[in-house]
């Protein structure tokens, strides 16, 4: 029996799958270079450069030719500093959890301690609760504790506490953690201790070991975990929406204001750049998976 | 000190735990703690919390009034049960709907020539990771009565004469069903894809050498081996499914309310946190309920992790 044969009703099946997935994405590309600037129909594209045109709400002629509504998104502040935080909050939140992450899978993997089940256990409660569920848990205790202490402390008006910044990278840090040490405790399931037993045998203190042996190993596992964290970070709505405050306006938590008072082409312009920019990441980690083998 | 740092297990082990545990008990623990604490108290006049133990806000949940219409001072209003049944009823359909389709998707993959198998990973990657709010977007411009649905139904019915008027299908429960299958599809295809590449071909020549026909193949050998992808990939739907608010909110609109959008509207505006903490315990003691109960009986592995 030949391996790579299949039915004829897995292959229709996985055509009308891939064009499931795939023609919702291609409609929002398509009306990213709409004319219309209602975007209700698809009026056309927008074909020729020049003064800005609009006829009867379509926009007949741009300096940007068929990339108008890009060049309208370049020029919005509000979206330019929404990407900033975006990419801030997921850089920052990425580095701190790997690194916490992976010192407690190295830990629950190599190490007996005290609370080692309970430390489990509060791992795995992230990944099985509904995000809303931890998303107003920590709203509640920001919000009680930044009133506790601006009574305390007398503060008033600008100088009062608030939701920011610095709470969102808070929470994105804890909701990736999990992430990241499941993906390096898997990663150093795969191999036994002996490989650090042996540098140990040959005089390595457990910092060399650490250094020479065991960080070589589950790099990979890092990587990828690294990885997880940052689009998880990326692409996280739930958790920022309730712990941002004004100024930390994410990407996604700005489209979806805009989307319940107006549908504009715009969003169309950001979504097609957001799908081209994952597309050439996906294709560069292939990429450099393909390399790795 | 540091002696004793680099000899004793113990000390270095909780060493290396302490800034997760900060994390978790900090951002995790305390806050869940504190969102039970909460729901027993009720609300003050300006929508802050009122510190009480009362059963009132989970009293209500299950439809207990004391607004009614008919004049008596209390009465049964089935409104906050209907919502956790229709979120409930519709993560199940949308689990049961994505396996039905991420399951022949994951097979073709899992049994595709190995050279061409991460090209159809890579399709499948794309949608995952474009964002959650954008996807949600492309289905309003798809159903909208503008939309490119109506469009092409248009032009068929266009070409046999048949008079054709736009359907209403954006702010319908059926448009909320399909965004929460569009969104949640690939974290379904990725596990089971997992589970079905691991399988030995050998297997599949012994069934068949046995005498087993492909489909008592497909029963015997090839689905049970594959249901921890499965398990794994229901855990990744419908957990999310369950508390999710985008998704209702910009295609069921004021039509299809959950209790995600019933929680985020209790702490945005109509401001009764207390009642807002107390409905997030009870869809987080049904989704662990479900959770212990499918994982007890089918177990899930490192598929989990897509």
């Amino acid at each position: 029996m030949n391996p790579h044969r299949r039915s004829p009703f897995i292959l229709i099946a996985t055509i009308l799958v891939y064009f499931f997935l795939y023609a919702p994405i291609f409609v929002l590309v398509i009306y990213s270079f709409n004319s219309s600037r209602a975007n209700v129909q698809f009026d056309g594209f927008i074909s020729s450069y020049g003064d800005l045109q609009i006829v009867n709400g379509d926009v007949t002629q741009s300096p940007c030719g068929p990339f108008h509504w890009f060049c309208e998104l370049s020029k919005n502040r509000e979206v330019i500093n929404a990407a900033k935080n975006t990419l801030t909050i997921a850089f920052t939140a990425t580095i701190i959890s790997t690194i916490v992450g992976t010192m407690a899978a190295l830990a629950l993997q190599r190490y007996d301690f005290k609370l080692k089940a309970f430390s489990q256990v509060s791992l795995y409660i992230p990944i099985v609760i509904p995000e809303i569920v931890m998303g107003i848990g920590i709203l509640t205790l920001f919000s009680q504790l930044f009133s506790l202490l601006n009574n305390w402390l007398n503060l008033a008006g600008d100088a009062r506490m608030t939701m920011g910044l610095f709470t969102v990278i808070l929470s994105h840090i804890a909701f990736m953690i999990p992430f990241v040490t499941l993906v390096v405790q898997a990663r150093l399931q795969g191999f036994d201790k002996s490989y650090e037993e042996a540098a140990m045998d040959l005089g390595a203190n457990e910092w060399t070991t650490f250094q020479r042996v065991t960080f070589p190993m589950i790099l990979p596992g890092v990587l990828s975990g690294a990885l997880l964290a940052f689009t998880l970070s990326l692409d996280d709505f739930v958790i920022t929406f309730f712990t941002n405050g004004p100024g930390s306006t994410t990407l996604p938590i700005y489209v979806y204001g805009l989307l319940r008072r107006i549908i504009t082409p715009q969003v169309n312009a950001l979504s097609t750049v957001w799908i081209s920019i994952v597309f050439i990441a996906v294709l560069l980690l292939q990429w450099i998976q393909s390399r790795e083998k | 000190m540091l002696r004793r740092l680099r000899e004793d297990k113990s000390i270095q082990g909780t060493f290396l735990i302490t800034p997760t545990l900060v994390f978790m008990v900090g951002l995790l623990i305390i806050p869940l703690i504190l969102t039970t604490i909460v729901s027993f108290g009720h609300r003050s006049a300006d929508g802050g919390v009122i510190y009480a133990f009362s059963f009132d806000n989970y009293l209500r949940l299950i439809g207990y009034s004391t607004q009614c219409d008919n004049g008596a001072s209390v009465c049964f209003d089935p409104l906050y049960a209907q919502i956790m049944w229709r979120s409930f009823s519709l993560a199940f359909n949308t689990t049961v709907l994505v396996i039905l389709l991420a399951y022949p998707l994951a097979y073709f993959i899992a049994r595709a020539h190995p050279i061409r198998r991460n090209t159809f990973l890579f399709l499948v990657l794309i949608p995952l990771w474009t964002n959650f709010v954008i996807r949600v977007y492309a289905w309003m411009m798809l159903l909208r009565k503008e939309g490119v649905i109506n469009i092409v139904f248009g032009w068929i019915a266009g070409m046999l004469h048949i008079p054709f008027t736009p359907l209403e299908m954006l702010y319908t429960p059926g448009a909320v069903l399909v965004g929460m299958v569009y969104e949640f599809l690939p974290f379904m295809i990725l596990p089971i894809y997992t589970s079905l590449e691991k399988i030995d071909n050998s297997l599949y020549e012994a069934a068949a050498d046995l005498g087993a026909n492909p489909f008592r193949t497909f029963l015997r050998v090839t689905l049970p081996l594959s249901m921890p992808g499965v398990v794994a990939g229901t855990i990744l739907v419908f957990i999310p499914v369950m508390g999710t608010f985008i998704v209702s909110d910009l295609l069921g609109g004021r039509q299809v309310i959950l209790v995600g959008n019933l929680i985020q509207r209790q702490f945005l505006d109509a401001r009764d946190p207390t009642f807002g903490s107390a409905a997030s315990l009870i869809l987080m003691v049904l989704t662990l309920i479900v959770t212990y109960f499918y994982t007890r009986k089918f177990g899930f592995g490192e598929e989990i992790v897509v």
